[in-house]
């Protein structure tokens, strides 16, 4: 006899028991707090925080802790959890030019004003495995220089100076926000901007380097990636004027790429934007690339086909929420749909069984 | 779970989505854009009617969640529980006794009533979608209502097949305007979309409500030499012997011997209860064990 499939909610139960067991491991082994996954994994948590459009460095650390380490996992609950959170007011846009540079790097200028400060980064270790690691080891302490106190000016600016780039359009249009109103397109470049910073980093990454490979013809230089803690200012109505609420840690990267000129622009060079939360730089620069590939339009520049042009096709694609979600859904049951499949196919199956059999006949 | 408002969302939020359900009321089958909240569960899981069920949901309201025709699959499990932690509402099992009905994949074989809402989870609401990839034609192909395209595939089918070769999602003609997806729905639930129940359609990732109003127009695209076929397994229920249900093929041992069920369980419950009796129902078993 035939009892139809039941305990859908007993099944669901158990997995979550065992699921919250296997996260904790080997319970021999110390568990990870919070702030040991905010300081040491503070990588994993910038992406969490920039891809989650939420800076809060404890949250995201939490949500890696909960996701096993899954970070597309802890960027979805971070997504989950700013649903539910009221929309208070907005700040004034951050001062770049002001951010405490606890890095800044030129790659098409030898020397600039405010220098190049290489900062904590991987550039140019030797991807050796430390196994001193292995055990816990005190760090010495790193060699300290004084914090540099008058704001750090950009470098994209020396060469607007000499009309060499192309000057953005001063705007004070509020911007659309992807998170409360529907994408539609063609987007402007503020919309654009905010799903690229959201978009999966492998995603933009992949989508960056095709450029540089022919995909889109473009070559960029990096201009000026800096990494430092901005002041957030806010109007306060209660106060009528505005007030440091905090700091946020960002990367900004800004390229510069040869534009050979057109018939209303002379030659000169064009940007691409990148601005992501904490230490994020791989994101920044990608994220630049393909924002100077999709303003190839609007730009008068020649495009091309290829995907890292198309606007819908990375605006469509970049978000590894939706993307994840989508595709992993498929091992949700579809069976009444396979079911209607498997007529189908027997159906004409059956159709071409009898031609074939008509045939052999005559 | 009082952290959070009544059905999770926000007033502003389901303020937000109930004026794009009007406005899909307003014009059957036109895919209206939301601005689509991230949800706790996953895009593909539901998201879209998570949201329009959490819009039209009121205290008094009583919901009834499937999936593939069943209340016990683990996703409907799970919808139906985030509505009773987060809306406190009462919930069954029964077509009859729920305002409001959730469904993935199925419409109920229990004719819908008035006042009862029927909202449909939506992976991909663009019926055109596999015809041409990109959004901002498919929309200007709706805006002139030119749907060529979609008659030369069903076309194409007949010519290389004998048949169309879509059996589920099989896209429908509203009120002689929109072509909409049904959601992936078989073929075979399409005529029952000509019904008193108001019929919400929820599409979280791709950001899109549309609606189908009671009594309204809807029309499975066919030809007249090759009309619709609504067609299902050419068997009766082996629980509750039904031949006008909708049928899952359950595979029974290492033979590929197999059964046939309704897809809506508790039609067949019901059905089963009222002394229906199909090939393999237990009290079979128990009269030829007697015999």
């Amino acid at each position: 006899m035939y009892v139809a499939v039941k305990g859908g909610e007993r099944a669901i139960d158990n997995a979550h028991a065992w699921l919250a067991e296997e996260r904790r491991g080997d319970v021999t082994v110390a568990e990870l707090t919070v702030p040991q996954i905010r300081e040491q994994l503070a990588l994993a948590v910038n992406r969490v925080m920039t891809e989650g459009s939420l800076y809060d460095p404890d949250l995201a650390a939490l949500a890696i802790k909960q996701s096993r380490g899954d970070l597309i996992e802890a960027i979805f609950l971070i997504r989950a959890y700013r649903t539910t959170l009221p929309r208070i007011g907005h700040s004034h846009p951050v001062e770049t030019d002001k951010m405490a540079c606890d890095r800044r790097v030129s790659a098409t200028f030898k020397d600039v004003p405010g220098g190049q400060v290489l900062g904590p980064t991987f550039d140019y270790t030797h991807r050796l495995l430390d196994f001193k690691l292995m055990a816990e080891g005190e760090v010495p302490k790193a060699a300290e220089a004084d914090p540099r106190l008058e704001p750090t000016p950009h470098v994209t600016s020396f060469l607007n100076k000499e009309g060499l780039i192309q000057t953005e359009a001063e705007g004070d249009e509020i911007p659309p926000d992807l998170t409360r109103e529907p994408l539609e397109l063609p987007a402007n470049r503020a919309l654009r901007l905010q799903a690229l910073t959201r978009g999966d980093e492998g995603f933009i990454l992949s989508m960056a380097y095709s450029t540089q490979r022919g995909y889109g013809n473009s070559h960029a230089f990096v201009g000026e990636l800096r990494i430092g803690k901005v002041a957030v200012e806010m109007d306060i109505p209660e106060l009528g004027f505005a007030i440091e609420i905090g700091e946020v840690e960002l990367t900004e990267c800004e390229t510069v790429n040869k534009f050979a000129g057109s018939k209303v622009e002379p030659p000169q060079f064009t940007r691409g934007y990148g601005l992501t939360f904490g230490q994020t730089e791989r994101k920044a620069i990608s994220m630049a690339l393909v924002d100077r590939s999709l303003r190839s339009k609007e730009l008068g520049v020649e495009v091309s086909n290829s995907p890292a042009h198309d606007e819908e096709f990375v605006l469509y694609h970049c978000d590894n929420i939706q993307a994840t979600g989508f595709l992993e859904h498929i091992k949700l049951p579809h069976y009444v749909d396979f079911q209607s499949e498997m007529e189908l196919v027997r159906k004409m199956r059956a159709e071409i069984a009898s031609a074939s059999a008509k045939e052999a006949a005559e | 779970m009082s952290d959070y408002n009544f059905a999770y969302l926000d007033e502003q939020t389901k303020r937000m989505i109930r004026r794009a359900i009007l406005k899909g009321i307003a014009v059957p089958g036109y895919q209206v854009p939301f601005a689509s909240r991230e949800m706790p569960m996953p895009y593909g899981w539901g998201t879209g009617g998570v949201q329009v069920s959490a819009a039209c949901l009121m205290p008094e309201d009583v919901l009834k969640v499937i999936d593939q025709g069943a209340d016990d699959t683990t996703n409907a499990v799970s919808i139906r529980k985030f509505f009773e932690k987060t809306a406190e509402i009462a919930v069954t099992e029964k077509t009859r006794e729920a305002t409001v009905i959730q469904t993935r994949h199925r419409i109920p074989e229990e004719p819908l009533t008035e006042g009862q809402i029927l909202v449909y989870q939506v992976p991909i609401p663009e019926p055109l979608r596999f015809l041409e990839p990109r959004e901002t034609e498919t929309r200007k192909m709706h805006a002139l209502e030119e749907y060529g395209l979609m008659h030369v595939k069903l076309y194409e089918d007949i010519a290389k097949h004998g048949h169309i070769a879509t059996s589920y999602a099989y896209p429908v003609k509203v009120e002689g305007r929109y072509v909409m997806d049904p959601s992936p729905i078989p073929k075979f639930d399409n005529p029952k979309m000509e019904m008193a129940a108001i019929q919400l359609f929820g599409a979280g990732r791709e950001q899109r409500i549309y609606a189908v109003p009671p009594y309204t127009k809807v029309v499975s695209l066919d030809f007249e030499d090759h009309p619709f076929d609504p067609s299902k397994a050419n068997h009766p229920c082996d629980l509750c012997g039904a031949e006008h249900t909708y049928l899952d093929e359950v595979i029974i041992d290492d033979d590929g011997g197999r059964m046939f069920v309704c897809s809506d369980t508790d039609y067949c419950a019901e059905r089963q209860a009222l002394g229906h009796r199909g090939r393999l129902s237990p009290s079979n078993d128990l009269e030829k064990a007697a015999e």
